[in-house]
């Protein structure tokens, strides 16, 4: 199964690698976010908290522009009545989810390395902190945002429907990690961070057990 | 027929005593409710704002058990029936965000602080919108039906996070929360045995409605479902 499901991800890593859809786009997509928050902060110098929430902000739009792309595009070439044929539903996801989370965390890092550079108040003063939120806050992204793409693939009004269905799964996330990028912006050790890092991973462990559980159901018709 | 009357006595009931009986610093008679510290007047919207949110979550619920069955057994009735709690649970919860903001307006001075309790009740309204863009977004039943629900089991695993953890650990004004000191926890030390017994049958009156909603709610949705299919064969 692991085998099969690293097959699936090989290949939407080559014909992504083809296309380049996903990371010209998101890179765009970064530039443009990113752009339009120094324009409306001018001069103005920005506080430590609005910049941990910014740098969400940006992560989840990106996200919401980039990771349906794994299911739709199926949908699109009709290439998934011949996935239904080679593997079981579970390896379809598996394959899916690493190559969603591998998209995350290239996407995510580049938006930190350049919220650090263009940011005076984005400094990350407990690293190790700062890491271990960021691969947590990866992962349930990845997870919550791959399994709305499997639903929202098989619905009309693709586009549109994504970031509405997603925001209210990913809103106990997202609010978690805007508080954990603030601990670490402060420097704040991790006996202070330990109920918030508690409820990002038990987010990531119920949304991993509850997509395996029901992507049969999106999956078979 | 009984239990109509029953409940329509009761719910009277609830509402006359909600409304009219006098809050004194020391109760003696029947009648009379405790004075809250921080609470004052305002406790009395627990006859009302509580039952509404109480039964917003329940709507989600039953929601989700119908959800689970339909996965299960695969029987448009059972979508029905999930479909109808959640158009009562949008109604009850917009009913609780409104009777909050007016109490919140009056007890901490402004209509909307994002509050964790409001931050949650924001996202219940903002998890039974985006079910009922999605339903409206699938055109076959059978599609419709598989993909709504699965789509509320996953909403609801994230409910426990809004209601009760985050509102837990995040210190907020609501009473029950973390930091509360002088009017949490209500329900069990600061009420009296009156104010308890109104409380109570508020929510059990105010459950026996919803219910009885419900189900003209999944029935008359059966039913429509049944005429246009009939119309369609004819």
């Amino acid at each position: 199964m692991s085998i099969k499901a690293y097959a699936l991800y090989k290949k939407d890593l080559n014909s992504e690698l083809r296309t380049k859809y996903a990371a010209n786009s998101l890179a765009m997509f970064i530039i443009v976010a990113i752009s339009v928050i120094l324009f409306s902060i001018g001069s103005e110098k920005i506080t430590q908290s609005l910049t941990g929430g910014l740098f969400w902000v940006v992560i989840f739009f990106s996200a919401m522009s980039g990771l349906s792309r794994a299911f739709v595009a199926e949908e699109e070439r009709g290439t998934s009545l011949t996935l239904h044929l080679i593997a079981s539903p579970s390896t379809v996801f598996s394959g899916k989810l690493l190559f969603n989370v591998i998209l995350v965390f290239c996407m995510n890092t580049i938006i930190a390395v350049i919220f650090s550079i263009l940011f005076e108040a984005f400094i990350i003063r407990n690293f190790a902190l700062f890491a271990v939120s960021f691969v947590l806050g990866n992962i349930g992204l990845a997870v919550a945002s791959t399994i709305i793409a499997a639903i929202i693939s098989k619905a009309g009004a693709k586009g549109t429907l994504y970031p509405v269905l997603s925001f209210p799964i990913l809103l106990p996330l997202i609010l978690t990690c805007v508080q954990l990028t603030l601990l670490s912006n402060q420097g704040a050790d991790f006996a202070g961070a330990k109920f918030e890092l508690a409820i990002v991973f038990c987010y990531d462990v119920i949304m991993l057990t509850g997509s395996y559980m029901l992507f049969d159901f999106v999956w078979k018709d | 027929m009984v239990w109509k009357i029953f409940l329509f006595v009761l719910l009277s009931f609830v509402s006359i005593a909600g409304v009219a009986f006098p809050i004194v610093p020391v109760p003696h008679a029947w009648y009379e409710f405790p004075l809250i510290p921080g609470l004052n007047e305002n406790a009395k919207i627990i006859f009302f704002h509580v039952p509404t949110a109480w039964l917003s979550v329940v709507a989600f619920l039953m929601s989700t058990i119908y959800s689970i069955r339909y996965l299960r057994k695969k029987d448009l009735d059972d979508d029905a029936k999930s479909y109808a709690a959640a158009q009562l649970g949008i109604i009850f919860c917009i009913l609780a965000t409104v009777t909050g903001a007016v109490w919140a307006r009056f007890a901490w001075g402004s209509f909307w602080s994002w509050d964790p309790r409001q931050t949650s009740i924001f996202a219940l309204l903002l998890i039974y919108g985006a079910w009922f863009a999605l339903r409206s977004s699938i055109e076959s039943e059978e599609k419709r039906a598989a993909l709504s629900a699965v789509y509320a089991i996953i909403a609801f695993l994230t409910v426990p996070f809004f209601i009760f953890i985050m509102p837990r650990i995040m210190s907020g004004l609501h009473p029950g929360s973390a930091d509360d000191t002088n009017s949490g926890p209500v329900i069990n030390f600061k009420m009296n045995a009156n104010m308890q017994l109104i409380f109570f049958l508020s929510l059990i009156g105010f459950t026996i409605l919803y219910f009885w909603m419900w189900s003209l709610g999944y029935r008359s949705i059966i039913l429509r479902d049944k005429i246009n299919k009939q119309s369609i064969k004819e």
